[in-house]
């Protein structure tokens, strides 16, 4: 019982934590003289397809993550799964600005060949927490 | 007064039960029994006669105890203990992280040094487990990036599993895929008796 009321605080307090983070995310993309932020344009971004020089497979967002957030994801190469974006699965999701400037990067690097602008940033933050 | 205590105690309590569902016990062992194994310098390990108790759960390679390394290389794929290469092969990797075997894996630099610093240290040079030691030498030094699976030890261990249960759209994927099939590889076990291949079963030598 008291394990259960413990639990229920903590995820309480993440999902809190998580709410607040998104909030200082979207305002940083803000000043930097992006929004309005739509989840629909971030959906449509997450599976769009981007060919690269090296031959291989078009790649988007949903190639590891895949188009159900809800889900665990697989990563392309290595197989190893990922835990879903979902904000309504996953509190833990945004909840960490460092890791999420870090996956940006990384990600947007490797899926469109360049960083991803404030705008869409923004964009993909609302889809996610819109899941 | 009463309230104070209250969001004490619940800060405290959800922090304790916080970390205790973050918190995960890896569980490596010292490698006390190490001087009954035969093994000549190239980590030949088939004539092994005094195994102990607690058989096949003694660990070959020292278990990933930093942290960091595991968080930010263990994202992607399986987080291969730095005793699996060679100090020279680490610092190549390090120093190109932008382009690490076709992805970014770019840090920021604190954590390049420090997780430089983990992995030269805990090279498999320096490995106190001899099956560690194995992985120092053999490595391929040439344009492309290192490999553990192209090590001559590796290839030698694994000469005799075919490539279609392992490379592929097979559950495996590819022998970089260490934890598929090595069960405990996480603990630093190797050992054949707890290799079970998806779609195969168990290979015991």
């Amino acid at each position: 019982m008291t394990s259960k009321v413990t639990y229920g605080i903590a995820g309480l307090l993440v999902s809190g934590m998580a709410y607040g983070s998104v909030t200082d995310l979207i305002r940083g993309y803000q000043n930097a003289g992006a929004g309005p932020f739509s989840a629909i344009s971030g959906r449509a971004a997450w599976v769009q397809a981007h060919r690269h020089s090296t031959g291989m497979d078009a790649r988007s967002c949903a190639s590891c993550h895949g188009t159900d957030l809800s889900q665990p994801g697989r990563h392309l190469k290595t197989g190893k799964p990922i835990e879903p974006m979902a904000l309504s699965v996953n509190p833990r999701r945004l909840t960490d600005p460092k890791k999420v400037e870090k996956w940006f990067r990384r990600n947007c690097r490797w899926t469109f060949g360049r960083e991803c602008t404030p705008q869409e940033k923004g964009d993909f933050v609302r889809f996610i927490v819109s899941q | 007064m009463k309230k104070t205590i209250a969001i004490i105690v619940l800060s405290i309590l959800s922090i304790a039960s916080f970390s205790a569902v973050l918190s995960s016990s890896g569980w490596g062992e010292r490698d006390d029994e190490e001087r009954y194994e035969r093994n000549d310098e190239s980590g030949n390990h088939e004539h092994e006669f005094f195994r102990g108790p607690r058989l096949g759960s003694r660990a070959d390679v020292a278990p990933v105890e930093n942290e960091t390394y595991r968080s930010e290389c263990g994202g992607c794929h399986f987080a291969y203990q730095p005793g699996l290469l060679p100090g020279h092969a680490w610092e190549r990797i390090m120093d190109s992280l932008r382009e690490h075997y076709g992805d970014d894996a770019s840090l920021d630099e604190k954590q390049v040094a420090e997780i430089g610093s983990y992995l030269r240290t805990n090279a498999a040079e320096h490995a106190s487990h001899s099956r560690s030691r194995a992985f120092a030498t053999g490595s391929n030094i040439g344009v492309a990036l290192p490999r553990i699976t192209e090590t001559r030890y590796f290839q030698r261990e694994h000469s005799e599993i075919p490539d279609r249960l392992v490379r592929g759209k097979t559950d495996v994927g590819s022998f970089g895929n260490c934890q598929v099939c090595h069960r405990n590889a996480d603990a630093g076990v190797y050992n054949e008796h707890q290799v079970v291949i998806p779609g195969f079963g168990r290979w015991d030598d």
